[in-house]
Order: structure tokens, then C-alpha cells, then sequence
């Protein structure tokens, strides 16, 4: 999840207190090394292994079947809807909530994290309640011929309501660490609300920005859960790659299952890598820019 | 351009910042508004910007209606405590920020800019920075830079909210003087926010003395040193002696010692306080007469260029702060522990209104 704080450098110190006796630090580090080969290490592998299992000509024909080939074009479809989106929802939650003091601040601070805290399911099936055949507003939108459940729309807007927090949550820390000191001193220098964003706003908070997107994306795509219940499951129509998964593999198409697995394993590997570059980026920018002062000695 | 605040109040919640605060500052002046920490300076300074709105009142520039303006219009030059300078830009480019968001129209040549900046910068004795981000500045540097940016868009007006606030005293004193004569040079009316108060006598043309959200007295430094208006005010501008007493009719009788009190001479019989400075109190080794206070020598501190003792009153064990001259504390031979006789020179009579 993305509760952790991206940009929080510190450098390894090895103090006193932590010299150990040798067998101690190695018995503990091979203890932290088993439980990661065994729990991260060896199913990475194995989804590898089985999607292999029969040559590298059954692995990418896997992908060349027109359901795969579907729910790999709708994943990149909702993600590419929903992550932009949530970057605007996130950047304007966060800015009200970091800059500014209204009343309702402290329920609007516990709204965002409702996503995190409620099973995906129930995220899926609120859409369906209101927009579903059965629904609040179903009747009126199947008089207007407008389909949200069973269709894009609805796949787009359960990603949205699990996804909306990356952003924002990243992005609400580092706003309020920061202060509005520097747009106050923007304002009065003249700078209209646009300028201020762009130039002060936006540079100061870019690393933060990138790494909630890069996590944002990493679930709009894997997301399971919200998105089986208002997907509706058609075949080569609304299955994303997560549920194409599920498929295959209820069908005991393993190959085609893990195959398909692979690819959102991919995608993982890649975010990691991203994130750690987006984090080597920001550590390099603030050693820049975020030197700690070294006395206030006038030369 | 002046400035002219009216009757201007404002509340956050149910606290109230500012109660009723009018104020007139000439064109040209550099004023100090000095309070303690909580009692609406920064709060006027900011309503003079622009940056908070006041529940009623209005702020006047050169005589014309300012109230509804905002702080983007108001062209005033801002100082911010903790500098607030962009952390992302470099100092050049901070400098030159205000002249890169002016609208098309007046916005300088890139090569106009260049010029500008550079002119601030000396303006500032940190040209050779330019380069630099604020995180590698030291404090003073990044005060100088703060200022180089507000001065460069060409204020009328320069807010500096506790300038001197997160410096160390030697950098802080360097920086008073530098500022003082700045000031002198460009000449642009300035108000600035401190809760220091040798800092707003040194400095300031004109002091504006606060305390919970109202303006107790404005004056010249000298003004407010010498006359101060309240018992606050004596408080608050050094350390102080309190004695108690009586005022009759014109005299305030304090212990053996009786102090003509002009101003008080239609009261009878009300209890009064009276104070002095610690350099204004008088040390002997012998009685010379009644008047005289027994004291005994506490605590000597002979560092810096006065010698402050610290006495314990024989009759009611409060403490008595004195500050002699090296000389004359080289004169007295005192002992440690010995019994003296001290007599103020001078008192400031307040009528104690609460009983």
C-alpha cells in the first residue's frame, strides 16, 4: 500500500548500539533471507517457470488469442483513463487539504482513506447499486441507452474509487511539510494562482506526484477486486487482464493462466524499478537543493 | 506611499488578533511594530499585505482605498520569517521570479531581467551567489536574498515579518545595522514585525508598541524609552525594578522615599507601583540616610562592559536588579553576601488600578 513516505532520505549509520555479535546479524539476516525467497522469491519464480513451462512459443501465442489481446488493450484503456483522472482528484484533495482551513477538513482527511479501508468488492458493488439494472439510477439510464455496469464506464470508475488515495496520500504529507509559505511569497510578488501552481507548486511537489502515479498505475491495472464485480465478465468486452487471469486458469488453462500472470508480474518489476529511480531522482535533487544549513555565519 | 490602517479587527475563531487597531505610517518611514509573541503584529502586518482578510477596518496606500485589493495588486514587498524562498530555484532565479510573472505587457527583456537581478543582488553584496540553491546559503544569506527578491519588483511598500527572528545575535546585529542603512538609501516605507526589543529601538524611525491585539503607543524610540504610556510598555522595553507605594495628592510616597507626581494631583491615597531601570538605581556601602533601601548582595555578573549585581531586599526579600559602570563598581570593593544601601535615582509612578 501506499502508506509509506517516499521521500524520507536517510542514510545508513551503523551507531554503537547496534554492534551485535556476528552470529547474531547473520543468523538474523538469513532469517529475513529465507522468509523472503520463500513468501516473494520463489512464486515470482514460479509464475515465470509455468508461463514457460512449454516453450516460448506456446507463452506468446498465449497472448495472440483475440480475449488476451482484448483484455490487455482495456487494461491500458482504464489505466490510462483512471490514473490521469485520480492525479487531478489527488492534486486538488491534497492542495485544499494542505493549504487551506475549512470546516468538514478533518472528514474530507478520513473520506480519502475510505478506499483503503473498505474490501474492493463492496467498492464494486456500490456502482452497481446505483447504476446497475436494479439501481438507484437504472431505469434512467437504460431509458437514455446508457450502459455503466457490464461496461467501461463502470470498470473505470470502481478503478478510480480503489485508486483514488495514491495519489493524494502521497502528495497531503509532503504538501503540509512544506507550508504555504512559498506561494504566500509568490502571491505577493505578483504571481497569478495559474503561475503559482505551475512554478512554485508543482516543482516542489513533482518527485512525490510521480511516485503516487507510478503506484496508482501499478494498481488501476492489477485491480481485482471492484472491477470483477461491475465487469460483468464478457469475454473479449470488459475482462481486464486480472480477470482474464482468473479465466484461464478456472478453465485449467495454466499455461495461458500464467502467461497472462506474467505480464502483470512485468508490471510490477517495472513500477519497483521506477520507483527506485524516481527515489535515486529526488534524493539527487534534494542533496541540491535541501543541504542542511551549515551555521548562519555571514561571509 | 503611506500607509493608513482604520479601525481594523480580527478574529480567528473566538480569539481575537487584532481589536480596533488604527494606525498612520508617513511615506519614507521605517517602522517597527513590537509586541510579545501572540499579540497580533504579524497579524497587522499581513492584513497589510493582503494575505488575511480583517472583519472590518480598512487599509489606506497613499490616501487611496486598498481594502478590497489583492495582495497581488497592492505591490507591497514581503518578507517572510523562515525567508520563503523557492527551494527549487536557484538564487538568480528566485531574484528574478517577481519580474518573470509580471504580465506581458510589462514584463522585462529576458536581458532586462538578467540586469535587474544582478542590479538586486549588489543591491545585496551576494551577486557572486547567483548560482547557488537556498539550501547551500547560510541564514544571513538567505535574509539578503529574501530581500533582494521582494525589493526587485520595485514595492512601494516592504513587510518584513521578524526579519532577524531565526538568526544567531551576531549575524542578527550585523544585519539590523545593514538593513538601518539600506533603508537610508532606497528609502521605501517599511514596516517590520519583531518582539525584540533593543532590535525595534535601534532600528525603527517609529515604534509601534502592541500587546493583545491593540496599539498601546507609537512614538520615536526615544519617545517610547523615556515616556512610555503604560506599565506594559516600561515592562516590556527592558528590565525593571518594581517598587510599591502610595500616591497622595502629587507624591507617590515609595517606602522611605518620596517622588513628586504632578499628574497624579487630584488623587488621594491610592495605591501605586513605581519602577526603575536597573541602571538608574544608586549602590552605597554606607547609610547616608533614611530613604535608602537595605539590601544584600547576591550575585555579581562583572562580564560585558556593565557590572549587573543582583540584591535581596532586607525588608520583604524581593530582588533588586543593578547595573553599575566597571568603574564604579571598582570603587565600591563589593563583598559577596555584604549588606548595602540602594536608592533609585529615578521612578516611573503607575497608579495600581486594579485595587
Amino acid at each position: 500500500m501506499a502508506g509509506s513516505i517516499a521521500l524520507d532520505i536517510r542514510y545508513p549509520r551503523i551507531s554503537q548500539a547496534s554492534q551485535e555479535p556476528w552470529f547474531v546479524r547473520w543468523m538474523l539476516a538469513g532469517l529475513a533471507l529465507a522468509f523472503l525467497s520463500l513468501f516473494l522469491l520463489v512464486p515470482l519464480l514460479a509464475v515465470f517457470a509455468l508461463a514457460l513451462a512449454k516453450g516460448f512459443a506456446v507463452y506468446f501465442a498465449a497472448f495472440n488469442q483475440p480475449d488476451a489481446l482484448s483484455a490487455i488493450r482495456l487494461t491500458l484503456l482504464v489505466a490510462a483513463l483512471a490514473v490521469p483522472l485520480n492525479l487531478l482528484f489527488g492534486i486538488a484533495a491534497a492542495w485544499a487539504l494542505a493549504k487551506f482551513e475549512f470546516r468538514g477538513k478533518n472528514v474530507l482527511t478520513t473520506l480519502i482513506d475510505l478506499p483503503f479501508a473498505i474490501s474492493p468488492v463492496i467498492s464494486g458493488l456500490v456502482y452497481v447499486l446505483l447504476f446497475g439494472l436494479q439501481g438507484w439510477l437504472g431505469p434512467w439510464l437504460a431509458e437514455h441507452d446508457l450502459k455503466i455496469i457490464f461496461a467501461l464506464p463502470g470498470i473505470v470508475l470502481a478503478t478510480i474509487f480503489v485508486t483514488f488515495p495514491f495519489v493524494a496520500r502521497e502528495l497531503i504529507p509532503l504538501m503540509q511539510a512544506q507550508g504555504k509559505e512559498e506561494e504566500e511569497a509568490a502571491l505577493a510578488l505578483g504571481a497569478s494562482g495559474w503561475h503559482i501552481f505551475w512554478r512554485v507548486t508543482l516543482p516542489n511537489i513533482k518527485w512525490g506526484l510521480l511516485y503516487g502515479v507510478i503506484l496508482c498505475n501499478a494498481r488501476a491495472m492489477g485491480e481485482f477486486g471492484a472491477v470483477s464485480v461491475v465487469s460483468g465478465h464478457v469475454r473479449g468486452v470488459t475482462n481486464t487482464l486480472p480477470l482474464q487471469v482468473e479465466i484461464l486458469y478456472n478453465e485449467y488453462n495454466y499455461t495461458a493462466a500464467f502467461a497472462v500472470a506474467s505480464l502483470l508480474t512485468l508490471l510490477a518489476l517495472v513500477t519497483l524499478l521506477l520507483k527506485r529511480l524516481v527515489e535515486w531522482q529526488s534524493r539527487g535533487e534534494l542533496l541540491r537543493t535541501r543541504k542542511p544549513d551549515e551555521g548562519g555565519e555571514m561571509e | 506611499m503611506s500607509i493608513e490602517v482604520r479601525g481594523v479587527k480580527k478574529t480567528f475563531d473566538s480569539f481575537v488578533a487584532l481589536d480596533d487597531v488604527s494606525l498612520e505610517i508617513p511615506s519614507g518611514e521605517l517602522v517597527a511594530l513590537l509586541g510579545p509573541s501572540g499579540c497580533g503584529k504579524t497579524t497587522l502586518l499581513r492584513i497589510i499585505a493582503g494575505l488575511e482578510v480583517a472583519n472590518s477596518g480598512d487599509i489606506f496606500f497613499h490616501g487611496e482605498d486598498a481594502t478590497r485589493r489583492g495582495p497581488r495588486e497592492r505591490r507591497v514587498g514581503f518578507v517572510f520569517q523562515h525567508y520563503a524562498l523557492f527551494r527549487h530555484m536557484t538564487v538568480f532565479e528566485n531574484v528574478a521570479f517577481g519580474l518573470r510573472v509580471k504580465p506581458r505587457g510589462e514584463r522585462l527583456s529576458e536581458e532586462g531581467i538578467r540586469k535587474k537581478v544582478h542590479e538586486q543582488l549588489k543591491l545585496v553584496q551576494l551577486d557572486w551567489l547567483a548560482d547557488r540553491y537556498p539550501a547551500q546559503l547560510s541564514g544571513g544569506q538567505r535574509q539578503r536574498i529574501a530581500l533582494a527578491r521582494a525589493l526587485a519588483v520595485e514595492p512601494k511598500v516592504m513587510l518584513l515579518d521578524e526579519p532577524f527572528g531565526s538568526l544567531d545575535t551576531k549575524v542578527r546585529k550585523e544585519l539590523r545595522r545593514w538593513l538601518r542603512k539600506l533603508h537610508d538609501e532606497i528609502h521605501v516605507t517599511s514596516v517590520f514585525v519583531t518582539h525584540d526589543q533593543e532590535e525595534a529601538l535601534e532600528v525603527a524611525d517609529r515604534v509601534v508598541v502592541m500587546n493583545h491585539g491593540k496599539i498601546i503607543q507609537t512614538g520615536t524610540p526615544e519617545e517610547v524609552y523615556d515616556h512610555p504610556a503604560t506599565e506594559f510598555v516600561y515592562q516590556f522595553l527592558g528590565s525593571v525594578n518594581l517598587f510599591h507605594g502610595r500616591v497622595h495628592e502629587g507624591v507617590a510616597q515609595i517606602g522611605g522615599l518620596a517622588v513628586g507626581t504632578p499628574e497624579y494631583r487630584d488623587i488621594s491615597d491610592v495605591p501605586a507601583v513605581a519602577y526603575a531601570r536597573p541602571h538608574e538605581i544608586e549602590v552605597e556601602r554606607i547609610a547616608s540616610d533614611s530613604t535608602q533601601i537595605k539590601a544584600v548582595l547576591r550575585k555579581v555578573l562583572s562580564t560585558g562592559p556593565v557590572v549587573r549585581l543582583e540584591l535581596q531586599r532586607k525588608d520583604n526579600g524581593e530582588l533588586i536588579e543593578v547595573e553599575l559602570t566597571r568603574e564604579r563598581y571598582g570603587e565600591l570593593k563589593l563583598q559577596h553576601g555584604e549588606t548595602l544601601f540602594v536608592r533609585p535615582r529615578k521612578l516611573k509612578v503607575y497608579l495600581n488600578q486594579a485595587s
